[in-house]
């Protein structure tokens, strides 16, 4: 852990009403090593995993269970030097997810938020009715009649009450998507708002009207209606405040992947550090194309050729001077003349060529495929000799002709690891149903698309981690930059101010518009 | 040593030319340039650039013009008694090329540039 990391907070994928963020900080980070990678020849590498912060009842027995098993892992693993220490398989983030999903502690924090919002809500709710009610219960015999007044102020409050109602549900009965790491700020805001807010009303109704029970009933039905008024206008705060104030753009937000450089510009307005994270979030399973570590591997093993020739000896005697034979490699490596850039060349434009033949392959196996099946017309059953298959039948049976193609053409682009048999035949009955082209059904494999075109269990990084040395509830301001991790990689998000443009006018006359001819002509005579 | 610069002054001939039958044209052989409805600036042979008159940019070799003594760069001043010097480009033109005429009567002015050589005396 960096120094420069001071504040770092965790969240999963489960909704979390963010009343007890200090309970979650208070937990730190278990480490602790995958017991599983024994089984499987795919780890070979050195793993380390964070969890998220779980129960203290739960955190002793599993490291008691970690102490047993690490022994033997270390033997019977073999790790790779030079590459990260968070490298972990495929097979291991699927599994670790899983693990994720069966951790309890999480659900409590949630639940008790949100039974606590309810019940706030629904006793904000009531308060205005029971303002109105308790007197005609308590003494109606001495209370003033009220007339026509009193009735028109009943319409009013039950129809602002049911606009109240309305607003509250479009506004918070939505399906929390994330569980963020501190509190929302402007929400806890509103909440203590309301509760003073009516808590003050009730102490007023109290004193005055229950104690020396007031009998001007219009008086107090009028108290219930200010008391409605006032809670639309606190509706109309939260609007402003939650959804409002974020969607003029102020900061331009630029978002790489650490992996392999890929990166992307995006629009955000005033928001705190979270809710930026949330956003970029939302957008990176759309936007970016999906990660693929086996196109990684070939930068990585150039690196290691290039230190990996030298070694160092110290003839001077028995001093240890890491960072002076550190600088002596480096020196000495570039010093050395070796033809690796000639190397990636050759072999770039080698890769180039394999995958423009493959993928000529495969189009032309693919148009074949589909040449054979034909839409059947409604009024052309009787006269179609052919067998009648559903779209499932169809591509089962044009799939064979095209699979080598796709197949060979997948392993040249490294994605064959996207891309399952069952997961082509379903897009091809898919693409046959909705009468598409061969280009149609291939645009799929040819490009590789944003993480959310695949399977989503298996390519859905539940975990982030939020990185930044400001508070994450702090707004955006120009010059943070914030990471966001996840076990294979890193986003790092850069925050940049839309300038102050000054926009000023020039009014052009459209009489200005006119020319004149300045000719010099020669005439023969 | 001695010392050498140029006069120059404006002089005033009259040429007369007489038109060349050429198939089914009587030519001149020379060009016009200029007019009130041209650009003066873009003219080469006039000293004041804001001279609207019409000049002679070019005679050919061996035409009727160059025979009569018409030089490259000389004003025409009148044609046959017309005035030239307020006209546009297609009146010069028109006047020049009248079908029913074979001599033409020009006035025209030319700059010369005369060597005065003076002598300083040394001793």
């Amino acid at each position: 852990m960096s120094a420069t990391m001071d504040t770092e907070s965790t969240y999963s994928g489960y909704s979390h009403y963010s009343g007890h963020s200090k309970k979650a900080h208070r937990q730190g980070r278990d480490r602790h090593k995958s017991p599983r990678s024994k089984d499987g020849s795919r780890s070979e590498k050195s793993v380390t995993i964070q969890t998220p912060p779980a129960e203290p009842l739960l955190g002793n027995d599993a490291s008691r269970a970690e102490e047993g098993q690490d022994d033997n892992w270390g033997e019977t693993t073999t790790a790779i030097t030079g590459t990260s220490e968070h490298s972990i398989s495929q097979e291991d983030i699927a599994r670790i997810s899983k693990d994720l999903e069966d951790s309890v502690g999480l659900d409590c924090k949630r639940y008790l938020g949100l039974t606590v919002a309810a019940v706030l809500g629904l006793l904000v709710f009531l308060t205005p009715i029971a303002f109105i009610l308790l007197p005609q219960i308590l003494w109606r015999d001495d209370l003033e009649p009220c007339g026509t007044v009193c009735e028109g102020l009943f319409i009013s409050v039950a129809f602002k009450l049911l606009i109240l109602l309305i607003g509250t549900w479009a506004l918070f009965f939505r399906q929390p998507k994330a569980d963020i790491p501190r509190v929302f700020v402007f929400r806890a805001l509103l909440l203590v708002l309301i509760f003073l807010f009516v808590f003050s009303y009730w102490l007023f109704y109290g004193v005055r009207i229950l104690d020396s029970k007031d009998t001007n009933y219009q008086g107090i039905v009028q108290y219930a209606v200010s008391l409605v008024d006032a809670l639309l206008f606190i509706h109309y705060l939260a609007i402003v405040l939650l959804e409002l104030r974020q969607l003029q753009p102020m900061f331009t937000v630029k978002v790489v992947r650490s992996t392999d450089g890929e990166s992307r510009y995006y629009s955000l307005g005033h928001l705190s550090i979270q809710r930026a994270a949330l956003v970029v979030l939302e957008n990176y399973y759309r936007d970016f194309t999906v990660y693929n570590p086996a196109l990684l591997t070939a930068s990585k093993s150039r690196a290691a050729k290039h230190m990996a020739g030298l070694k160092v000896y110290n003839v001077d005697g028995p001093g240890n001077n890491a960072s002076g034979q550190s600088r002596a490699m480096i020196a000495a490596a570039a010093r050395r003349r070796d033809s690796s850039h000639n190397e990636l060349y050759y072999e770039e434009a080698d890769h180039e060529r394999r995958v423009k033949k493959r993928r000529a392959r495969l189009v032309v196996a693919v148009e074949e495929a589909f040449t054979h099946i034909k839409r059947l017309q409604a009024e052309e059953q009787q006269k179609a000799p052919g067998e009648m298959m559903d779209p499932r039948e169809a591509a089962q049976a044009i799939f064979p002709s095209m699979a080598r193609a796709l197949q060979k053409y997948l392993r040249t682009t490294r994605q064959q690891q996207y891309h399952s048999m069952e997961s082509i035949l379903q897009h091809l009955s898919f693409c046959i149903t909705n009468n598409m082209t061969p280009k149609a059904f291939l645009e799929r494999y040819l490009n590789p698309g944003p993480t959310l075109q695949y399977d989503r269990d298996r390519w859905f990084s539940k975990q982030w981690t939020l990185v930044s040395e400001e508070a994450v509830t702090s707004g955006l301001q120009d010059g943070i930059v914030f990471v966001l991790k996840c076990l294979d990689f890193s986003l790092v998000v850069n925050v940049k101010k839309i300038p102050f443009i000054k926009l000023s006018e020039e009014f052009i006359d459209p009489k200005s518009h006119k020319f004149v001819l300045r000719l010099q002509s020669e005439t023969s005579v | 040593p001695r010392l050498s610069s140029f006069v120059s002054f404006s002089s005033q001939q009259r040429i007369e030319i007489h038109k060349l039958r050429q198939g089914d044209n009587l030519i001149l052989g020379f060009s016009i340039g200029g007019g009130i409805d041209q650009d003066p600036a873009q003219n080469p042979f006039s000293e004041d650039k804001t001279d609207k008159g019409i000049y002679v940019t070019r005679v050919t070799e061996g035409g009727p013009a160059e025979v009569a003594g018409l030089q490259i760069g000389d004003k025409i001043m009148q044609v046959n008694g017309w005035d030239m010097t307020m006209v546009t480009h297609d009146q010069a033109r028109k006047r020049l090329t009248k079908r029913n005429e074979e001599v033409v009567r020009l006035l025209v002015t030319r700059q010369s540039l005369q060597k005065a050589v003076q002598q300083t005396m040394m001793s």
